[in-house]
């Protein structure tokens, strides 16, 4: 008898630490970042955080090369978006892109050997759009990257394909008969965490644009039909964002109301930029690819590995804790061939951004950058029309549509005044280029404070498009 | 020699099968031969049997079989009826009621078809035993408080799976039958409507919730603190207040000012033990039918406290001009 209560007793502790098995063991770090007793704490394991470091470490680089000396366009064959680089920048990133994305297998990852300038192998068609891709990313994409920016390895870390990639799940209603059906969730899908939530969230919100809001913004119940199904679709996707980055729910809400965007945390707006990004690169880049790739990589839909939050972040609140590789690597912090704008006063840091005339395929608009508080055209910003103006001296029917903006910090009437006379700069310097006075619209946004807190240089600018 | 001990004991009282009490006529007797189980006396009672299910009991056990089944056999199907992923995968595995898009509608079996039979047949299964327990406690001769008491857990559940979605126009705001999938149901269901926690029916549930947990755990200490003087003979104290009351009366007047007496804590318990379903209930049904946003809610009735702002107010990036979609 006694024996038989010893062994029950030993399964009994086997079973409860089998249950504990999965959960972290204490003890853990709690940060307060919140008003003391709302439970604004962030949840850290000193453990798994080490084993984070290591992963999120940057690789070694070398300082740039020197932007001299003849252009990568006018040396090599078939180089279609880093042709401005000068040869020596050109080729360190060559050698960096292989040291980033294919250390073991090498330049003929992508490369046809004895021919480099080959577009045979897909890979080398899928590089160059994703090179495009970065730049886009560090150009257009500040609300998010800010000038920390992304390189290729912020994603690759030394593998050809990204760790954390997704593709659409397949349907259900394929594979169950009469019964069984999971409706899209009730797996242990490491998607969600682990949850019994939808375990492909992104297909709806990180490249289909669904609503991802399900909280009504009035107390009483008044035509809010958002049904607790759809909620756990957006459930889903925050359970993904909390795992990819390795945060709480209170990174980004606050524990009162995770609805309520004046209480939350600054790292909330952040993050809505984060989502409308994935599904930008998804959609613009990402997918289009499908007919380049082999059947190999694309998932059960025929769809493109696409990217969402743990491709960049992997499970760092920020990717490589928001240590910066591009000050190494300018040639991917901008969108080259396009036409550039002036480097905003004072921002002695920022790389300074060649008003490249390179740019005609997309001559018939500009963007015009001011310094602070000045409604000054500065001699960089003139030549950037340049372009516009030729545009509509090609074409004596175009018009253009004049924009003018203003940073968010600042006195909000006198920053409407500078707006305006912003536009009327760039309206006088056309004139003064020949462009007559009837073919200027000036259009007064309907809100023309920068969507970024603070003084963002793209924030003080005149937007300028030419309408055919 | 072993020797009795009020909290955990060696002893166990053995004694000759107890064929109960006599019943009036019109009542079936018990079936079957009694059986002592060693194992089961170190619990509660050793004796199991004689058996009686009548047609209420009997009707129960086939309706809740049907449901189990139901349940079961889907999750089974879905993991391809591999038994050793079902095993796996159980907590994750459920039955998922319709889609909103069938409304109130009788949808596809796959789609939630089973769902809806499941959910019958398991709220047959309950009714049908909480009248076999008022037929009971009626043919004993006893008060009904246990039936009432489980028809106020049966409330719950058909607010949140019949009452409810029936108010809302839609299957599919009820519960997935599932371990984990009913966890996240109702996270999802807080986070839907705003913050649960500020739903004051939400509140007084817990409240009772906690509270009944606080009261089992005084009335069980009291009784066993007192069992050496015949504390546990509840009844008998009830009409004839012997040493034991008398010491646990004036036990609780010294550490909490005032006491229960033998007989009216039992009516505590059992109205913190019925009001916590209740009420919560109520809470549940109000939710997205009165009330879409508890949090606006608290604020608009200053239930919810005021705390300085630590973080510079964020606009909502949906609202500004310019922004990326």
């Amino acid at each position: 008898m006694t024996t038989l209560f010893g062994s029950a007793c030993r399964i009994a502790a086997l079973g409860l630490l089998a249950l504990l098995a999965a959960c972290e063991r204490p003890p853990v770090d709690a940060v307060q970042r919140g008003y003391r007793g709302t439970g604004m704490d962030q949840i850290y394991n000193p453990r798994t955080l080490q084993t984070q470091a290591a992963k999120n470490a940057l690789p070694p680089d070398t300082p740039p090369a020197p932007a001299v000396g003849p252009t990568a366009g006018q040396v090599f064959q078939n180089v279609k978006v880093l042709n401005d680089l000068s040869v020596g920048e050109f080729s360190r990133l060559m050698v960096s892109i292989t040291a980033w994305v294919a250390p073991e297998q090498g330049c003929t990852y992508c490369h046809v050997g004895n021919n480099l300038a080959s577009d045979d192998i897909y890979t080398k068609v899928v590089a160059r759009r994703m090179l495009q891709m970065t730049q886009h990313i560090n150009a257009d994409w500040k609300n998010h990257v800010a000038d920390t920016g992304v390189t290729c390895y912020t994603c690759h870390r030394g593998q050809p394909v990204p760790d954390r990639v997704w593709t659409t799940a397949p349907s259900q209603t394929r594979l169950v008969g009469m019964a069984g059906n999971k409706a899209g969730q009730n797996a242990p899908a490491s998607s969600v965490a682990m949850a019994s939530l939808p375990y492909d969230p992104f297909t709806p919100f990180l490249s289909q644009g669904n609503n991802i809001r399900v909280v009504g913004g009035e107390a009483l119940q008044n035509g809010n039909r958002v049904s607790i199904k759809q909620t756990e679709w957006t459930y889903g996707l925050m359970m993904h964002m909390s795992d990819s980055l390795g945060v709480n729910c209170t990174y980004c809400h606050n524990t009162r109301s995770f609805a309520d965007w004046e209480t939350s945390t600054p790292q909330r707006t952040t993050a809505w930029y984060g989502i409308r990004m994935a599904r930008d690169l998804n959609n613009q880049y990402i997918d289009p690819l499908r007919p380049v790739f082999p059947a190999t990589r694309l998932g059960v839909g025929g769809d493109a590995p696409k990217i969402n939050c743990a491709t960049c972040h992997q499970g760092a609140f920020k990717p490589m804790y928001g240590a910066s590789m591009l000050p190494n690597h300018p040639e991917l912090a901008k969108v080259r061939a396009v036409v550039g704008a002036a480097p905003p006063a004072g921002a002695a840091a920022a790389p300074a951004s060649p008003a490249a005339v390179a740019g005609a395929a997309s001559g018939t608009s500009a963007e015009v950058l001011f310094a602070v508080g000045s409604p000054a055209l500065s001699g960089e910003a003139t030549r950037a029309l340049d372009t516009v103006v030729q545009a509509l001296k090609a074409d004596a029917t175009a018009k253009v549509t004049l924009s003018g903006y203003h940073s968010a910090s600042g006195d909000p009437a006198q920053n409407e005044e500078l707006a305006k006379q912003r536009a009327f700069a760039v309206r006088d310097a056309l004139k003064a280029a020949g462009i007559a006075e009837d073919r200027i619209v000036l259009a007064k946004p309907q809100v023309a404070e920068a969507n970024v807190a603070g003084e963002d240089p793209r924030a003080r600018r005149v937007e300028v498009a030419v309408m055919k | 020699m072993a020797e009795y001990q009020n909290i955990f004991t060696r002893v166990q009282v053995m004694a000759p099968s107890y064929a109960g009490v006599p019943l009036e006529r019109g009542n079936k007797e018990r079936e079957g031969p009694p059986i002592h189980v060693h194992w089961l006396g170190k619990l509660g009672d050793a004796q199991i049997g004689p058996i009686y299910l009548g047609w209420f009991g009997l009707a129960s056990l086939i309706c809740g079989f049907i449901a189990f089944e139901i349940v079961g056999l889907n999750m089974l199907a879905s993991v391809n009826w591999d038994p050793v992923q079902f095993v796996r995968q159980l907590p994750w595995l459920a039955l998922e009621p319709p889609s909103p898009a069938y409304g109130l509608h009788i949808p596809p079996l796959h789609e939630g078809g089973w769902w809806l039979m499941a959910g019958f047949f398991m709220t047959s299964s309950v009714l049908l035993w909480c009248a076999r327990m008022y037929r009971r406690a009626r043919a004993l001769g006893m008060g009904t408080h246990v039936a009432w008491a489980f028809l106020s857990a049966i409330w719950l559940m058909l607010v949140l799976g019949f009452i409810r979605p029936i108010l809302m126009g839609s299957w599919g705001e009820a519960v997935p039958f599932g371990i984990f999938p009913h966890l996240d149901w109702t996270a999802a269901f807080s986070i839907r409507y705003g913050n649960l926690f500020y739903n004051p029916f939400h509140m007084l549930s817990i409240a009772f919730l906690y509270g009944s947990t606080l009261l089992f755990a005084m009335h069980g200490a009291t009784i066993l603190a007192v069992s050496r003087f015949g504390g546990e003979r509840e009844i008998e104290q009830i009409v004839d207040r012997g040493t034991a009351s008398e010491r646990a009366a004036l036990f609780w007047r010294w550490c909490m000012g005032f006491n229960a007496t033998m007989e009216s804590i039992h009516r505590w318990a059992w109205w913190f033990a019925v009001l916590c379903p209740l009420v919560g209930g109520i809470g549940i049904l109000l939710t997205g039918t009165v009330v879409d946003n508890w949090y606006l809610w608290a604020v608009k009735h200053h239930v919810a406290p005021v705390y300085p702002a630590v973080f510079a107010p964020l606009g909502d990036p949906s609202l500004l001009q310019g922004v990326k979609p």
